[in-house]
């Protein structure tokens, strides 16, 4: 019989984890350490800048315990989607990172990092030959897109970590993967039934999420036999239920049942969820199905503007209750002065004003059903977007003097109908992003996108 | 009647990737997830009336092991992009919470 043991550290490498969890984990003799880095959740911006979504001192403290633990126990540790975005500067930060604990701790070792950043000449090239396709919904993407873009990764399949691996890698820091492939290519070499190690792969990269109740993130412990799978949660507070576990297959999918991934789909169809005591669960019957063509998701991000914010407050109940044609008139009036002022200036011709209201339809825009107003006070981000952040101030400077002074019917004389918490009332945002591409690439094989480097640590 | 938000253990919205908005209904117990099942009230239609989206853009699916409902849609706005008001799509569920359930 197989036995395949998964230690999980946490959801995302930077978000933590009980330490106890971790050695708890260890105990039970894990052949890997696995760790998801990565996500699109907190936007473009890493994508953009090459920043992390964690502060660096909260990655690095995850990064330390898991690579101690694994060198003690001998045992590989791979990381994934390194960063956030998992793009050069990502892997980059990652590998200083861990030569820097290296050092500080005294350790050595081989570590490999996988490159997920593409190549725009091959984008450009796979793209000519057709063997480039939208997902739905997508935004257009040809030569233009791919020019444009700021940077363009590559989603990568089990496949380039199983050879870093047999190239003699015992730490792995990875760029853009599936997440769930950091955790099923090992099982499934080991013999274990792709359905289960794929479906115990999906619980495991978010950590503790399929717990009943997490107050914060954890440890997962996976067991995998031939046909099924055993979920140990490694906090004695935490449990799983069939329920959770279940429930967990929702989490962040557009499709509960079938899960995409590069080499084929997860389906969970006819899983089934086993009670083994009050906090262990076992799961059956998760099929994969190999997939005819082999394709790899692209991830990338192009500059939106810059931005500059007004943030206000009303509490005129005369404006509250015409808010609606307020932020019309105010609208109108800051499209003159714009005009008036940076008429000539031909970058200016394209920017974005936009005024959220919150206390109105800030958080649901359009789709908000509710018209009525119930608040005593709003809240206002004035928002001017352009092409360069002094053009975008200059937009958002006007705006302010103009809502400040907005006349209304009620009032006879000079208003200020606006507070403003800060001065200057503006706050520059810097540069802004947006994902550009949710396309698929038909590469030759699972490697030829993702290069593998061997560096000697320590 | 009953609100779908007294009856649900939990309603919840989130991006699934920059593009797709899904929405999990969970309950707590078979009784009141069978209860919504049989009253007819919600469905891909209730929700796409409530999205403003047609019927066929709405993925809808009932997940008894899990004691839930799942509806996915495109994203109103892409994640993130210029005008959109909620970067992980995490605040886009309440109006379901007030769907009468007989």
């Amino acid at each position: 019989m197989t036995e395949a043991r998964v230690l999980s550290a946490t959801g995302v490498c930077g978000s933590g984890f009980r330490e106890a969890s971790l050695l708890a984990g260890i105990a039970m003799q894990p052949h890997f350490i696995g760790c998801d880095a990565g996500s699109t959740d907190p936007g473009p911006f890493s994508l953009g800048t090459g920043g992390t979504a964690f502060p660096l001192r909260a990655i690095k403290r995850d990064l330390r315990l898991m690579l101690l633990a694994a060198r003690r126990a001998h045992i590989p540790l791979l990381v994934g989607s390194a960063g956030t975005a998992g793009g050069a500067p990502h892997v980059a930060l990652f590998r200083r990172l861990i030569e820097e604990i290296a050092r500080e701790e005294k350790l050595a070792f081989p570590m490999a990092l996988i490159h997920a950043e593409q190549d725009k000449a091959y984008l450009k090239r796979r793209l000519a030959e057709g063997r480039i396709t939208p997902l739905a919904p997508a935004p257009e993407f040809d030569h233009a897109t791919i020019d444009r873009a700021i940077r363009i990764v590559g989603m990568m399949g089990e496949e380039p970590w199983l050879r870093a691996l047999d190239e003699g890698a015992e730490v792995i820091i990875a760029g853009r993967s599936s997440d769930c492939a950091i955790f099923a290519g090992i099982p499934a070499r080991m013999g274990v039934d792709p359905g289960i190690a794929w479906h115990a792969a999906k619980i495991l990269e978010c950590g503790a999420a399929a717990v009943v109740a997490r107050p914060s993130p954890d440890c997962m412990f996976a067991t995998l036999r031939d046909d099924h799978f055993d979920l140990t949660p490694l906090d004695p507070a935490l449990r799983c239920s069939p329920l959770s576990v279940a429930a967990h297959s929702l989490y962040e999918n557009g499709d509960p049942f079938r899960l995409v991934e590069s080499s084929g789909v997860l389906d969970l169809t006819h899983a089934t969820y086993e009670a083994l005591d009050d906090r262990r669960v076992r799961v059956h019957g998760s099929r994969f199905e190999p997939a005819s063509r082999y394709t790899v998701k692209l991830e990338g991000a192009e500059l939106a503007g810059y931005q500059t914010i007004v943030l206000g407050s009303i509490r005129d109940p005369y404006i509250i209750r015409q808010i609606d044609s307020w932020v019309a008139r105010l609208t109108e009036r800051v499209h003159a002065r714009v005009a008036e002022v940076l008429g000539g200036d031909a970058e200016a011709s394209r920017y974005v004003f936009n005024v959220r209201v919150y206390g109105r339809n800030g958080t649901m825009g359009p789709l908000e059903p509710v018209t009525e107003i119930r608040s005593h006070e709003l809240c206002l981000v004035i928002e001017a977007t352009a092409s360069t952040q002094e053009i975008a101030t200059t937009i958002a400077s006007m705006a302010r003097h103009q809502a400040l002074h907005l006349p209304i019917p009620e009032w006879r004389g000079f208003i200020t109908g606006m507070a403003c918490p800060y001065s200057p009332a503006y706050i520059e945002r810097g540069a802004i992003y947006r994902f550009c591409v949710n396309h698929v690439v038909e590469p030759d094989d699972p490697y030829e996108m993702f290069p593998i480097e061997h560096v000697k640590v320590g | 009647m009953a609100k779908l938000g007294e009856l649900a253990g939990l309603i919840r919205s989130k991006n699934a990737g920059p593009f797709e908005l899904t929405i999990d209904i969970l309950f707590d117990d078979a009784g009141a997830f069978e209860r919504v099942r049989a009253s007819g009230v919600l469905t891909r239609e209730a929700v796409a009336a409530i999205y403003r989206l047609p019927a066929a853009q709405v993925k809808f699916f009932v997940v008894p092991d899990a004691l839930a409902f799942k509806a996915s849609i495109p994203r109103p706005r892409f994640q993130s992009d210029v005008l959109d008001s909620d970067n992980h799509g995490g605040q886009q569920y309440a109006p379901l919470i007030d769907i009468e359930i007989p």
